[in-house]
This record gives C-alpha cells, sequence and structure tokens, in this order.
C-alpha cells in the first residue's frame, strides 16, 4: 500500500507539490496525468527516495519513504523518466548489475537478469551494449530493470514518452500483464493511455490534486458525456429544432456535424430519435458521445491554472 | 558492515568494467605511461644523473597526476547527472556512501594499475644498476596515495556540476592550489603577514611535501595519516554535496 500524506516539495520558491495526499491499494493501476511542470515527476521521486520532501511523508509497505528509504527502495521498482540506463554495458551485464544491487548473489543474481530479460523479450539481444538498441528496446531494458526483484510496487514515470505507436502499445501490454497482484503508479501525459491501462486516474495541476477518480468517471465529467453526434442533410434547420428539446442544454453544429448536449438526468438519445421519426430526416451518421479525457483533463487543469493566475 | 561492503563491491565492479568497456582505461594507460617515461627520460635527466634511482621518475608524478587523474574522476558523477543514470543509481538499495566509495575505489584501482604498468622502469633501473628497492616500493605507494587524494578531490568537484568539461577544469584549479601550497610561490605569500604556525600549516597541506618525504624511502605513519585525511575529508564533501543536491 502507498500512503502519501501531505507530500510538499519546493524548489526555492517555486511549489513543485503542494500538499498531496492519498492511498493507493494492491491491485490498482493508477494514472498521474497532469501538464508537464504539473508535479507529476517530482511526486514520483519523493515516492522512489529519489528526493527529499520539503514537508510531509509517505509510508510504502509499512516503510517510512524519509526514516526508512532502502527498506522503500528494496520495496519499489522505478523507471525514471526517460529510462536512464548505463549505455556502455550489455543487457546481461546491467541487468546483473541491478540483480546484485538489489542484494540477489552468485548464480542467484544471473538467473534473476535472466528470467527479467525473458520476461520482457530482450533475450536475443542479451549481449548487445544498450546504446546501440533502438528507443523501444531501451525502454523494455528499463522496465526489466525494475520489475527483476519482482516488487509488489511499481512507479514508472512516462513509460511510453517518444516511442512510436506500435512501441507504444507493446510497452502497455508488458504493463498490463504485470498489473495482477501489485500496485502499479504511472505517470503519463497520453490520455487514451490512462483509459487503456489504469483504473483509477488523478489529475495533477499545480502541484495539486485536482481530480481522482475512475478513467470511466473522468470520462462522465465531460459535457459530452451522453451528448449526440448526428449528421443530417439540412443542418441549419434541424439544429434549430433540436435546441427546442427541453433535453437539449446546448446545441452545436461543427464540421457538418450537430452535437446535442444534454440536461443533467435527461434521455436525449430518445428524445433526439423520436424528433428525427417525426419530421423524418435523412440521418447519415449519428452516435451517442462518451465524453472525452482531453476535454475533461483540459477543463480541470485550466481552472487551476486560472485560479493561479488570479492569486 | 556486510551490507555495506556488498553495495560497495556492486558499484565497484560496474564502475571498472566501464572503464574498460569504453576506451577510456585505454587511453588512459597508454598516456600515462608514455607520460610517465618521456618526463623520466627527457625533463628528469635519467641517464645523465648517472644514479640507479627512479627519483626522475616520481618527481613528476604529482604533474602527470594534476591533469590525468581529473580527467578520470570528472565523469564519476557529471556523467551520472548529465545521463540521468545518478537517479537510477541512488534509486537502487544502495546508498550515497556505498556508491561514493565504490566508485572512488574502482577508480583508485585502476590508476593503481595505470602505476603498476610502469614497471618496465623499474626494471630498466635495476638492469642499469643497484637500486634501493625498498625505496622505490615507497615511492610507488606514496605514489599511489597522492594519486588517491587527487582523485578524491576530483570525485568531489565532479559531483558539483553535470557538465565534465567544468569537473575537469575545477579538479585542476583546486589540485593545482593543493600542489603548490607547499613551495614558496605561495608560502612567501602568507610568510610576510601570517604567523609561523598558519603558513606551517599551509605547507603541511601540499601533497607533494608529504609525497616527497615518503618517496625518499621513508614511510611515517603522519605522512599515511595525511593522505587518508584528504582522502576522506574529500570523500565527505562529496556525501555532503550529493545529499543535499543529488537531484539537481
Amino acid at each position: 500500500m502507498i500512503e502519501a500524506r501531505s507530500l510538499t516539495r519546493h524548489y526555492g520558491d517555486l511549489v513543485a507539490v503542494d500538499g498531496i495526499s492519498f492511498t493507493v491499494d494492491t491491485g490498482q493501476v493508477l494514472g498521474f496525468l497532469g501538464p508537464n511542470g504539473a508535479g507529476k515527476s517530482t511526486t514520483m521521486k519523493i515516492l522512489t527516495g529519489f528526493l527529499p520532501p520539503t514537508s510531509g511523508t509517505a509510508v510504502i509497505n509499512g516503510h517510512d519513504i524519509i526514516n526508512d528509504s532502502l527498506a522503500v527502495r528494496r520495496e519499489i521498482g522505478y523507471l525514471p523518466e526517460g529510462a536512464p540506463l548505463y549505455g556502455e554495458m550489455s543487457v546481461q551485464k546491467f541487468l546483473q548489475f541491478v540483480a546484485h544491487a538489489r542484494g540477489y548473489r552468485g548464480s542467484a543474481a544471473n538467473s534473476k537478469a535472466g528470467e527479467a530479460a525473458e520476461r520482457l523479450n530482450l533475450g536475443h539481444v542479451q549481449h548487445q551494449r544498450i546504446d546501440t538498441l533502438s528507443k523501444g528496446y531501451k525502454r523494455r531494458v528499463g522496465l526489466a530493470q525494475a520489475v527483476l526483484h519482482d516488487p509488489q510496487v511499481l512507479i514508472l514515470d512516462e513509460p511510453t514518452d517518444g516511442l512510436d505507436p506500435n512501441q507504444k502499445h507493446e510497452v502497455r501490454e508488458l504493463i498490463s500483464d504485470m498489473s495482477e497482484n501489485r500496485i502499479i503508479v504511472i505517470s503519463t501525459h497520453i490520455l487514451e493511455e490512462v483509459d487503456a491501462l489504469c483504473n483509477r486516474a488523478m489529475i495533477i495541476a499545480g502541484g495539486k490534486l485536482v481530480a481522482d477518480d475512475t478513467p470511466a468517471g473522468l470520462i462522465e465529467r465531460s459535457r459530452y458525456h451522453n451528448a449526440v453526434t448526428l449528421n443530417v442533410d439540412d443542418l441549419q434547420t434541424a439544429a434549430s429544432i433540436l435546441s427546442n428539446l427541453p433535453e437539449a442544454a446546448k446545441v452545436e453544429v461543427r464540421d457538418n456535424e450537430i452535437t446535442v448536449f444534454p440536461e443533467p438526468g435527461s434521455h436525449l438519445l430518445a428524445a433526439v430519435n423520436k424528433v428525427i421519426a417525426e419530421h423524418n430526416w435523412q440521418v447519415n451518421t449519428m452516435r451517442l458521445e462518451a465524453g472525452r479525457l482531453d476535454e475533461v483533463f483540459r477543463t480541470i487543469t485550466s481552472e487551476v491554472e486560472q485560479l493561479e493566475e488570479a492569486a | 558492515m556486510k551490507a555495506f561492503l556488498q553495495g560497495m563491491h556492486t558499484v565497484m565492479r560496474r564502475e571498472l568494467s566501464a572503464y574498460f568497456a569504453t576506451p577510456v582505461a585505454w587511453v588512459f594507460i597508454v598516456i600515462f605511461t608514455i607520460l610517465a617515461a618521456a618526463f623520466t627520460f627527457y625533463l628528469g635527466g635519467f641517464y645523465q644523473r648517472g644514479l640507479a634511482d627512479l627519483e626522475p621518475f616520481f618527481r613528476f608524478h604529482p604533474w602527470l597526476y594534476l591533469f590525468l587523474v581529473p580527467a578520470l574522476a570528472m565523469r564519476l558523477w557529471a556523467e551520472e547527472r548529465k545521463s540521468g543514470t545518478i537517479e537510477l543509481l541512488l534509486t537502487l538499495p544502495i546508498t550515497i556512501s556505498q556508491a561514493i566509495v565504490g566508485k572512488f575505489l574502482a577508480a583508485w584501482l585502476f590508476l593503481g594499475l595505470a602505476l603498476a604498468l610502469t614497471f618496465p622502469i623499474w626494471f630498466t633501473v635495476n638492469y642499469l644498476g643497484d637500486p634501493d628497492n625498498g625505496t622505490i616500493l615507497a615511492a610507488y605507494l606514496g605514489s599511489w596515495l597522492m594519486a588517491g587524494a587527487f582523485l578524491a578531490i576530483g570525485s568531489c568537484l565532479s559531483a558539483l556540476t553535470r557538465n565534465q568539461v567544468v569537473a575537469f577544469i575545477l579538479a585542476v584549479v583546486v589540485s593545482f592550489g593543493f600542489l603548490l601550497s607547499g613551495l614558496p610561490l605561495v608560502l612567501d605569500a602568507f610568510r610576510s603577514w601570517l604567523p609561523q604556525g598558519f603558513v606551517d600549516g599551509i605547507a603541511n597541506l601540499s601533497l607533494i611535501s608529504h609525497f616527497d618525504a615518503i618517496s625518499r624511502g621513508v614511510v611515517d605513519l603522519r605522512d599515511l595519516i595525511f593522505f587518508g585525511l584528504v582522502i576522506g575529508f574529500w570523500l565527505m564533501a562529496n556525501l555532503i554535496i550529493l545529499q543535499l543536491r543529488k537531484a539537481d
């Protein structure tokens, strides 16, 4: 379990992390979302013992990050931002080094390194120097290093950043394979990733925790949630008729499509269907919107920015 | 203690293998041995003196180390900072002191190896005459200790920056100060206005005077302790710097 208690970190006058508290339980894959510079990486650096908090603390599996940093570091696997690696080492030598650092000796160290390489499909590049590998492979080496000791807590700082779409997909698969019976904390600014990987999402902005929900819950906050978007032949007439619906809060016309936003709690789709039938419209496309995570993200984080500017 | 040694040993092994995985090791060893020999024969007048000893060989070691040790030490922490691996290293269950000592020992052993590879000159002098081999051994020991002192200075200053060039220049300047503190150039400047005790204190900080003492074959415990203290002091400063600003 991770328990963060009002974590705060200052860099000079700048408050990078401002009193963040949360708990994460086993089985949760937590996505840290936030604009660049929001404090995601700083929070992760604090949790992994690399940066001391200015105030507050966190307890990971019963170990305090300040007083018992070494025990915390034994519990967790960490992929730092950008997956830094010792480029001049071979994959095998590097993983053996990590195994030694994790306290494995002799053949146990070699077999742990071998298992980690196997798990991330690095078998065939084991003897290659790390700096000759592609970005995707390097990231896998970084992940192999993080999971080598089968940690209960896995902290991954932007694990897919800078990868191409195929590599991103691959890394996500690897992470979701590892998610059982663990805590995984991932930071990202790629919203689809949260939807694809996480069962909990936190939005951090301006160093503060501004939302903590499931990805579905976040999506429901979108004004697009349950909105109906359709394309009919006579857009303007249709738009004006739809805007008179009691279920419709607002109607927008954009790119040859009409989007009707629902009044809270209303059954907009049924109402729209009825109108279509009444007027016998030729409907070319029509869809019910689930909500748009990017829009929720922008709304929440820009509110924080506006508040900060006002203050 | 055992846990400390294990972590330290892990770091030391990685560092040593890193030297040999890159051209650093070979370039350093070749340059070091060639320069050591060149200084001995051309500047030291090894043959002209007509004496069977290695005084002209050891006399130039402080000056050789002045540039070569900072070149070896500059990467110790600056490179970790630059590439971000410092975050990887220090979030493993390895303490900062284990990392510092492990890195230092790896570099120091490497310097010991480079020094040992100057053995042909020892053979030469034994072939040409009948030198006092005890003195030569003591001088080798003194040279290695002095290299360790330079190295500790370089390691500490390398932790200040992510730029290896800056680390190199800082280390050369500070090491130069430590070298010169025993020479009249520095001491005369202080002699006019400082009490004799302080002047002696400054002179005592000089790496050269302690090295000279040992290389004359007098292995005085005080000189050994001096080098131990210098190394300990700079590694301690290294620790404090990293604790305060490892993430900068």
